[in-house]
C-alpha cells in the first residue's frame, strides 16, 4: 500500500480539517439568525421574549395575519417592481456604456471611464445629500421615481460590463458591420448575446441591493404605500409596540424571492464574483 | 464581380505613418495574395478595402466605384476574419443566413440560399449546430459560408487559416482555390505564409513596411526575385544569400566566390549578394564540377523522404544544400555544394535590389 495521501487513501490533511471546520464555524454565524428568523416567524406574541430556538407551539397565524394585511402585499410589489425597473435599466445602461467605453476610439474616452470609476469611491452616505436635493429640486420626492433614479444605471455595473466586453473579439463586431448591421444593433444582437454571463451576474446583484435597499427609500418616500418591503417591515417596530413577530414574518416572506433566486442562479452568481474578481 | 484600383493609398495612426502610398490594380476575377511578414501593413490594406479602416489618402475603387467614404455594407464586399468570427449563439443555418442580414429576400428565399451555400460546402448536415460543436475546419466552412451567401463582389480573406493545424489548413487551402475556380470571384487574401501565397495566388503582392516590393505571378517571384528580402521571403526552404566581391573587366565582370571565379557577362558592382535556392545547390560528387563551387563541412542534415537537405558551414556563413534522398552525407563530413549559373540571383549588396 502507498503511504501517499490521495483522495481515495482515506487520509485526510489536517489542513484541510483546519478549512473546514473555519467555513463550517463561517456557515453557523450566517446561517444562525436567518434560522432564528424563520424560527421567531412561528412563534405567537407570548413567546417572542423567550428565547428558546424552536416555538413550543408553532403556528403560521403571523403569516396569515401579514399576508391579510394589504400594506404588507404592497410593499412586496414596490420592491419588486422597483428591483425590477432597476435592474433593467441597469442591464441595458450599463452594458451600453460598457459597450461604448470598451469598443469605440474617440477623445475623452478614458476621462469618461475615470469619472465613472471615481464615482465608486463616493460613500452612498455622501452622495443621499445631493440626491435628496435633486430629488426635491425636480418634485421627484415621494414618487417610484424618486426611489429609482440613483441606482438606474451604476459605476460598478459599467466597469463590469466594459471590461467582459473588452474580452469580445473585434472579428465579431467587424463582421457584422460588413454584414450590414448597424452599430446598435451590433451592440445588441452581436454583443450582448456574448456577455450573457457578465449580463446574468449584473442582474442578480442588481436585484438583490435593491430588493434590500433601505436607506435612501426610507428617507425619499413618506407614504405608506410608497414603502418598499424593508422600509414598510420597520414600520411593523414603531406602531404602538414592537410587533418582533411580525418584523420576523415579514422578513422570512421577503427572504424567499432572493433565496430562490439564489438557489436557481448561484452558479451564475458564482461565476459572475469569479469573473468581476478576475476582470477587476 | 468587380475589379479594385488602389491609387496612393496612405494609412496613419497619429504621427506613424503604416502604408506608403500604394499603387495596385487588381483584375476582376483575379486571386490576389498579400504576402510579407507581420507589420508590413498587409492587413491594414485589406481593412482599408473592406471599409473598417479609415483612409488617410489616395483612393480606392471597386467595380470602378471609388469607396473611400462608403460604410462596409456599402461596398459589396464579404470578409472572413482570422478567427472566424461566426457567433457562437447562432446555429450554422443562422450564422450563414447572416450574411443576408440586408438582402431584400423573404424567410423560405434565404433559407434556400442558406441550404445551397452549405451544399456546396459540404455543410449540410451541420446546419442547426452551435459553433461549439464544430471543428476548426467547420467553424471556417461555416465563415466562408457567411461570406458566399451574398454573393458579393469581392472577397478579403484576412489570414483565414493561421488558426488550423497544419493538415487542415492544407486541405481548406485546395478548398479555397476550388471555391475560387468555381465562383470567378475578385478574392484579396491576406496571409504571412508564402506556401499560401505560392498555392493561391494568381498574383502575389510582396509587401514590407507599408510599401509593395513586388508584384507578380508565384513562378515569376520565385524565378526573379526583385530583391533579397523577396528572394528569401518566397520559396522554401529560404534561398541561401552569400556576399562576395566582383571585379569589372570591360562590360564583364568576375565574381569572386568558390573555388574559382564565375565569369559574369554584365558589368557588376564591387559588393554583391548572390543568391542560390537550397534545391539549385547540391552536393556535388567526388570529382563532380559546377560553375559555382563551395566547400565546407556538414553541420546538420535534414531528412525530409523525397529529399534531403543538409546544413553546411561553408564560406558566406551556414548555407542549406540538397543531397541525395538515400545516402547524405555524415555530419561533420567534407563536402563541396555546386550550384550552375544560370540558378545564381544577384544583388546590389547596398540597395539589396536585383542585378
Amino acid at each position: 500500500m502507498s503511504a501517499t495521501a490521495s483522495p481515495l487513501s482515506g487520509r485526510i490533511e489536517p489542513g484541510r480539517i483546519l478549512a473546514w471546520l473555519l467555513l463550517f464555524g463561517g456557515g453557523l454565524i450566517m446561517v444562525t439568525p436567518l434560522a432564528f428568523m424563520f424560527a421567531t416567524s412561528l412563534k405567537d406574541s407570548s413567546e417572542i421574549y423567550d428565547l428558546a430556538f424552536f416555538p413550543a407551539h408553532p403556528t403560521l397565524d403571523n403569516y396569515v395575519a401579514v399576508l391579510s394585511d394589504g400594506r404588507f402585499l404592497r410593499w412586496f410589489a414596490n420592491s419588486f417592481g422597483i428591483a425590477t425597473a432597476v435592474t433593467l435599466s441597469n442591464v441595458f445602461f450599463d452594458s451600453l456604456v460598457g459597450y461604448t467605453l470598451a469598443k469605440f476610439q474617440f477623445r475623452g474616452r478614458y476621462l469618461v471611464f475615470v469619472a465613472i470609476l471615481s464615482t465608486l469611491m463616493i460613500p452612498t452616505e455622501m452622495l443621499v445629500i445631493p440626491w435628496y436635493v435633486m430629488a426635491k429640486n425636480f418634485g421627484w420626492l415621494d414618487s417610484y421615481w424618486g426611489i429609482m433614479f440613483p441606482g438606474m444605471m451604476t459605476a460598478f455595473g459599467t466597469f463590469l460590463m466594459k471590461q467582459f466586453f473588452e474580452t469580445v473579439p473585434n472579428d465579431f463586431l467587424e463582421a457584422a458591420r460588413v454584414d450590414g448591421l448597424g452599430e446598435f444593433a451590433i451592440f445588441w444582437r452581436i454583443a450582448m448575446p456574448l456577455v450573457t454571463p457578465a449580463l446574468s451576474a449584473l442582474a442578480i446583484f442588481t436585484f438583490l441591493s435593491n430588493w434590500t435597499a433601505f436607506i435612501w427609500p426610507l428617507i425619499v418616500t413618506t407614504s405608506k404605500e410608497l414603502y418598499t418591503l424593508p422600509v414598510g417591515l420597520t414600520s411593523f417596530a414603531v406602531e404602538a409596540q414592537v410587533q418582533w413577530e411580525l418584523i420576523m414574518t415579514g422578513a422570512a416572506l421577503a427572504t424567499l424571492p432572493t433565496l430562490t433566486v439564489f438557489l436557481l442562479l448561484q452558479r451564475y452568481i458564482v461565476r459572475g464574483v469569479v469573473l468581476a474578481g478576475l476582470k477587476g | 464581380m468587380a475589379g479594385i484600383a488602389i491609387e496612393k493609398l496612405v494609412k496613419r495612426y497619429g504621427q506613424t505613418q503604416v502604408v506608403h502610398g500604394l499603387d495596385l490594380n487588381i483584375q476582376d476575377g483575379e486571386f490576389v495574395v498579400f504576402v510579407g511578414p507581420s507589420g508590413c501593413g498587409k492587413s491594414t490594406t485589406l481593412r482599408m478595402i473592406a471599409g473598417l479602416e479609415e483612409i488617410d489618402g489616395g483612393t480606392i475603387a471597386i467595380g470602378g466605384r471609388i469607396v473611400n467614404r462608403l460604410e462596409p455594407k456599402e461596398r459589396n464586399i464579404a470578409m472572413v476574419f482570422q478567427n472566424y468570427a461566426i457567433y457562437p449563439h447562432m446555429s450554422v443555418a443562422e450564422n450563414i443566413a447572416f450574411g443576408l442580414y440586408t438582402a431584400a429576400l423573404d424567410k423560405a428565399q434565404k433559407r434556400r440560399r442558406v441550404e445551397e451555400v452549405a451544399e456546396v460546402l459540404g455543410l449540410t448536415a451541420l446546419l442547426e449546430r452551435r459553433p461549439s460543436a464544430l471543428s476548426g475546419g467547420q467553424r471556417q466552412r461555416v465563415a466562408i459560408g457567411r461570406a458566399m451567401v451574398r454573393d458579393p463582389a469581392v472577397f478579403l480573406f484576412d489570414e483565414p487559416l493561421s488558426n488550423l493545424d497544419a493538415q487542415l489548413r492544407a486541405q481548406m487551402r485546395l478548398e479555397i482555390k476550388r471555391l475560387h475556380q468555381r465562383l470567378r470571384t475578385t478574392i484579396v487574401f491576406v496571409t504571412h505564409d508564402q506556401v499560401e501565397a505560392m498555392t493561391l495566388a494568381d498574383r502575389i503582392v510582396v509587401m514590407r513596411d507599408g510599401r509593395i516590393l513586388q508584384v507578380g505571378a508565384p513562378m515569376a517571384l520565385y524565378e526573379k526575385p526583385a530583391d533579397v528580402f523577396t528572394a528569401r521571403f518566397i520559396g522554401s526552404p529560404t534561398m541561401n544569400i552569400v556576399p562576395a566581391r566582383a571585379t569589372a573587366e570591360a562590360g564583364s565582370s568576375s565574381l569572386q566566390l568558390g573555388e574559382t571565379p564565375l565569369a559574369w557577362s554584365a558589368a557588376l558592382p564591387t559588393d554583391v549578394l548572390v543568391g542560390v535556392r537550397p534545391q539549385e545547390l547540391r552536393v556535388l560528387e567526388h570529382g563532380e564540377s559546377a560553375d559555382l563551387v563551395l566547400s565546407g563541412s556538414v553541420a546538420v542534415v535534414e531528412p525530409l523522404g523525397p529529399e534531403t537537405f543538409v546544413h553546411v558551414e561553408a564560406e558566406g556563413g551556414l548555407l542549406l544544400a540538397s543531397a541525395p534522398a538515400r545516402n547524405p552525407p555524415a555530419v561533420g563530413s567534407a563536402v563541396r555544394l555546386g550550384a550552375a549559373a544560370a540558378a545564381l540571383h544577384l544583388f546590389d549588396a547596398k540597395s539589396e535590389r536585383a542585378l
